[in-house]
């Protein structure tokens, strides 16, 4: 912990012996001193926590949709022949698509709004979601289904009780992986259009030709992202993986 | 009536390397109360006749009668305990143990109580609450048996749950389930490759062989309990059902032998450097 916060320090001292040496413009090469300062007028003008609390919105509807989504489809592939053979192939296929790659797409059937956005963020998190989950039913271990049976368990008992439970590690790490993949589509996605959120805020950073502002919101985005990773998926990983009898430290 | 009759069951396998017999029209009763073991070579159909016998499995031909009833499905009155246990790791022994009772529709404060009365049985009553990976391999056997027993079935049906644990453990595993039997009167099928084992728990001892599986014999233990694993007439029964046993393995291994005999004088008379038996 120590360390990292000295080299943490030692970064930033380094940032502003950079900018002192004057070798780039101020305007393009900020120091962290002037990216903390349009870091405080912007939270003081409330403009970066408006365009945080619309990202944070339109991530946390488009990540809830595909998460449940991507659980659903996930069993349901794991357990139904048909279906993976014909959908399962398509899941695979789609995975390797970047999420960008279907901002064309959404503009066309959207328009230049929310939905568009909110389209990207689920595609984009939906298919690892699904493909972990997936994974995570076909690897239970086909004995707690044998003896689920012996014990007269229901049908939706099977699912509720035992598969979904006996999956959980490999959920979660489906609920990680889509909340990355979703994050980066947001992003991507806010960058391209008026959208208010932090990816256009970042944006008009650039137009504006104000370096600070730009590096003050990736900042931002690193915390929002690193907290989320952090402190919910990796909490929350770390209580299965023990729980489960998985964690080996 | 017996409690279990199993009558002329056949299964077959065809798995990646070719189709295998595991049972061969085998016939078995057990009676009401009884503790039948079953005991054989690695690979035998031990396990394939507990499945049919539990329902997890069908037979291609022949059938499982439970009080003269045919058995096509898995039951609560015919409780398992395989051989790793197979308890959920997401849940604490006394979760576990009200598994079924939860799926039999009990609620929660019954199904508490006789868990806890169940693990009280096992001797497990401090460890009620520890998940899975805090208990030893054979505190989670006994879990097992607690899951298995809780639901007050009828059979008991147990493929080697004794097989991963070492000898210490084992030893006093076999007087708990000896005890529990006595006190509950459960019918038992109890599957083993170890014959000291099967001599020590069992009021019968059906030996199976392999290639195809079937009975091959049965023996009776009419020894008094409570039985030690190192008695003498313990040891005694053991050593003629290991003779017995030895025997039947001589007999594969000949088969085998015969097999490849025939396999090299068809090479004499046909090899790639002759022809009909003269080199070329
Ligand atoms: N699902 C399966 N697919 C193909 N072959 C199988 C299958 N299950 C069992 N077998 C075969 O059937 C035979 C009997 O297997 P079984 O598990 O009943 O043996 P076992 O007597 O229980 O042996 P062990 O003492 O090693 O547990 C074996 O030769 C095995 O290869
Ligand atoms: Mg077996």
């Amino acid at each position: 912990m120590l360390r990292r916060a000295l080299f943490f320090m030692a970064l930033i001292a380094f940032w502003e012996i950079l900018c002192r040496l004057g070798i780039w413009e101020p305007t393009l090469f900020p120091s962290p001193w002037r990216v903390a300062q349009t870091l405080w007028r912007t939270l003081a003008d409330r403009s970066l926590l408006l365009a945080t609390g619309v990202s944070l919105r339109r991530i946390l509807v488009g990540y809830l949709l595909a998460q449940t989504l991507g659980v659903v489809l996930g069993v349901l592939l794991a357990r139904l022949r048909w279906l993976e053979e014909t959908v399962g192939s398509l899941v695979l296929g789609l995975q390797t698509l970047p999420s960008v790659c279907w901002l064309p797409l959404a503009l066309l059937w959207f328009g230049l709004n929310d939905r568009a956005i909110l389209f990207v963020v689920v595609m984009g998190a939906l298919l690892a979601v699904t493909v972990s989950v997936h994974d995570g039913v076909k690897n239970v271990p086909p004995v707690y289904l044998r003896a689920a049976r012996t014990m007269g368990t229901g049908p939706v008992a099977l699912y509720t009780e035992v598969l979904l439970p006996a999956s959980l590690p490999a959920i979660l790490t489906g609920a990680k992986l889509g909340w990355s993949f979703a994050w980066r589509s947001l992003m991507a996605g806010e960058l391209l259009f008026v959208s208010l959120g932090l990816g256009h805020m970042l944006m008009m950073g650039r137009e504006l030709a104000d370096m600070s502002q730009v590096v003050a919101v990736m900042l931002v985005i690193i915390l929002l992202g690193l907290l989320a990773d952090r402190a919910i998926f990796g909490v929350l990983a770390a209580r299965v993986r023990e729980r489960w009898g998985l964690a080996h430290p | 009536m017996a409690k279990l009759s199993v009558r002329a069951v056949s299964k077959k396998f065809y798995g990646s390397s070719g189709e295998v017999q595991a049972l061969l029209d085998v016939w078995l009763d057990v009676e009401d109360g009884e503790f039948l073991v079953l005991v054989g070579p690695s690979g035998c159909g031990k396990s394939t006749l507990l499945n049919v016998v539990a329902g997890l499995d069908l037979p291609d031909t022949g059938e499982v009668l439970e009080d003269g009833r045919p058995v096509s499905r898995p039951g609560r009155d015919r409780s398992v305990v395989f051989q790793e246990g197979a308890l959920f790791p997401w849940l604490t022994a006394q979760k576990n143990v009200e598994f079924p009772l939860k799926q039999m529709g009990l609620r929660a404060r019954e199904r508490a109580e006789r868990a806890r009365y169940y693990l009280h049985l096992v001797h497990l009553s401090r460890f009620r609450d520890s998940y899975l990976h805090e208990l030893s391999g054979g505190m989670r056997q006994r879990v097992a048996i607690a899951r298995a027993l809780a639901v007050d079935p009828e059979v008991l049906l147990m493929d080697e749950p004794f097989a991963a644990l070492d000898a210490q453990t084992r030893e006093d595993l076999y007087e708990q389930l000896a005890e529990l039997w006595q006190r509950t009167g459960k019918t038992i099928m109890f599957v083993t490759h170890n014959v000291r084992e099967a001599v020590c728990l069992g009021d019968r001892v059906v030996l199976f062989s392999a290639r195809p599986g079937r009975v091959r014999a049965a023996f009776d233990v009419s020894l008094a309990r409570p039985r030690f694993i190192d008695d003498v007439d313990v040891a005694r029964l053991a050593r003629q059902i290991s003779l017995a046993m030895k025997e039947d393995r001589r007999r594969i291994r000949e088969e085998e032998y015969d097999v490849d005999w025939h396999a090299a004088a068809g090479a004499l008379l046909h090899g790639v450097d002759r022809v009909l038996g003269d080199p070329l």
